[in-house]
């Protein structure tokens, strides 16, 4: 059923395992990920949503003692491979998380920050990137007289979106989002969504949701995981109509989760 | 079960209040008293040549501590420029990369413990260390010895400091391709920067009212001296000769420059108290 879904995907995700310490968090997940389309992750807390996406970029290095194993393919490579350059992968793969984080410093300075890891720009190179960048999240109207000002002092939405330019200003291929509007009222919610449906256009995008109207409006495929493994994946369409496996249909009628 | 009297817990209630009332006032009263004294005592002393003459001799009225100024100012500064950067880098290891390691755990428990060291004892290791290969006292042995103070003191602010830094901002950056010595630079020092200035400037404060460490190091000296290889002079020493001199003139320019050092450590702990509540306003 799931396999040849996806005609050439972007990600591969083949028999992924994830250990937090000696925990098994993923057992043997399968995954393929369509090229420049929404593929929502849900379940209920716990099942292991966040921890596979954190394996695409592999932001979990950062703490001793999580491992992962099995081959996660970015346009047919193992990402997985320790001969991976991390930061290579990481400008291809952005990540947008639960909570909005964005730097100590301006508004300006948050999104050029990518960019001046990249390249050594001009200074009218720089600010033309960092309008676009503004526009594309559909922030530029909101802050353009206020480039100057801590990020900090932004609402949480208007945070968020400053996140979500940040990490496309550096044109990555694919954005992983952590349940992007978790923490976000419904107005930034509905802002949000419009924007993920603007995006993927030009990206790959998947997203993790505890929310599963959001799940439904936002994305094309959809996979549902339990218990750390992927239980069910199809077209959105299909997961919510006519889900095939039990469990898939319990969670997204309410029944449990 | 016995019904206790609402008198008596009334009683017992008023009598707790009273007794940790007065022992606030007695400690505040303490500090306000020392001021009291030092400010009626000193500003009598401190005048215009105060700030700009050299002592005079013993038993001569007039002069000043100007070289005492400058030399307690040059001590400082040399064993900030020491103290401070290393601090720094000690509490990132610890922090960022060593973590729980046990090179971390030694590191942290060592600064700990040199923070809890008497300030004499840093005196006669520098005197041993510098002093005696040296074969004199100098501004030099001086700031080594004040910035060994400081080393600890501002390695565990530092640590601590960028422990409150939550880690969604270090994922942020990494995710955006930073690598790690980019992530701490610009972003975590960014983000923990008030902290670190507040744990920078008490530990300014808390060495330059030092004088054991300087008693075995720096000595003093009557003469304008710059020269960080030669004794020099330096207020805190100043106070402990001239206190214990016979001369009324000496005893009072003590008293001035025992004002001088208590205004700039009240100011430098004001300053650190402006950065924390700035810190709490901005983020």
């Amino acid at each position: 059923m799931t396999e040849g879904l996806v005609q050439r995907p972007k990600i591969s995700v083949r028999h992924l395992n994830f250990y937090y310490g000696s925990q098994q968090a993923l057992k043997d997940n399968n995954l393929d990920i369509a090229e420049k389309a929404v593929t929502a992750i849900i379940g209920p807390s716990g099942c292991g949503k966040s921890t596979h996406i954190r394996c695409y970029n592999r932001i979990y290095e950062m703490y001793k003692g999580q491992t992962a194993t099995g081959e996660i393919l970015l346009d047919g490579k193992n990402i997985l491979d320790p001969s991976v350059d991390l930061i290579q992968l990481r400008m291809r793969v952005g990540m947008i998380f639960q909570r909005p984080t964005p730097f100590p410093m301006s508004i300006f300075d948050n999104v050029a920050y990518g960019l001046r890891l990249k390249a050594k720009l001009s200074r009218s190179e720089l600010e033309a990137r960092v309008e676009k960048a503004l526009r594309d999240a559909a922030l530029w109207d909101e802050v353009a007289d206020k480039l100057y000002e801590p990020g900090t002092h932004l609402s949480g939405g208007q945070q968020q979106r400053l996140c979500i330019a940040r990490a496309i200003a550096v044109e990555p291929e694919v954005i992983l989002m952590d349940e992007p509007a978790s923490a976000i009222d419904p107005v930034g919610t509905a802002k949000i969504e419009d924007l993920i449906f603007a995006l993927k256009s030009d990206y790959t995008i998947v997203i993790v949701t505890h929310n599963m109207q959001q799940a439904a409006r936002v994305s094309d495929y959809t996979a549902f995981f339990y218990n750390g493994e992927v239980v069910e994946f199809g077209r959105t369409t299909d997961i919510f109509t006519r889900p095939q496996k039990k469990q898939t249909e319990d969670y997204i009628t309410g029944r449990f989760g | 079960m016995k019904k206790r009297s609402i008198v008596l817990r009334k009683i017992v209630n008023g009598v707790v209040t009273g007794v940790a009332g007065a022992a606030a006032v007695a400690g505040i009263g303490m500090l306000l008293w020392i001021l009291g004294v030092v400010v009626q005592r000193g500003i009598t002393a401190i005048d215009w040549e105060f700030f700009t003459r050299l002592p005079a001799p013993p038993g001569e009225l007039g002069g000043g501590v100007s070289n005492a100024i400058a030399g307690t100012f040059i001590i400082t500064l040399v064993a900030t420029l020491m103290g401070v950067p290393i601090g720094i880098l000690a509490g990132t290891y610890v922090a960022e990369f060593g973590r729980e390691t046990r090179l971390a755990t030694a590191i942290r428990f060592c600064a700990n413990t040199l923070m809890g060291a008497p300030s004499i004892v840093i005196g006669v290791f520098v005197y041993t260390l510098i002093v005696i290969p040296m074969g004199r006292f100098s501004g030099l042995a001086g700031s080594v010895a004040l910035a060994t103070i400081m080393l600890p003191i501002v390695a565990r602010t530092t640590e601590d400091m960028l422990r409150l830094v939550p880690n969604s901002l270090r994922e942020s950056a990494l995710a955006l391709g930073a690598p790690e010595h980019n992530m701490i630079v610009q972003v975590v020092f960014r983000a923990a920067r008030s902290g670190m200035l507040t744990g920078i400037i008490l530990a300014v404060a808390r060495v330059s009212g030092e004088t054991a460490p300087l008693l075995f190091t720096t000595l003093n000296s009557p003469y304008w001296s710059l020269a960080l290889d030669k004794p020099m002079a330096n207020l805190t020493v100043t106070i402990f000769n001239y206190a214990m001199s016979p001369y009324a003139d000496w005893q009072a320019k003590a008293w001035g420059a025992s004002l001088l050092i208590t205004a700039a450590v009240l100011i430098m702990n004001l300053a650190a108290r402006a950065l924390a509540r700035e810190r709490r306003l901005t983020s």
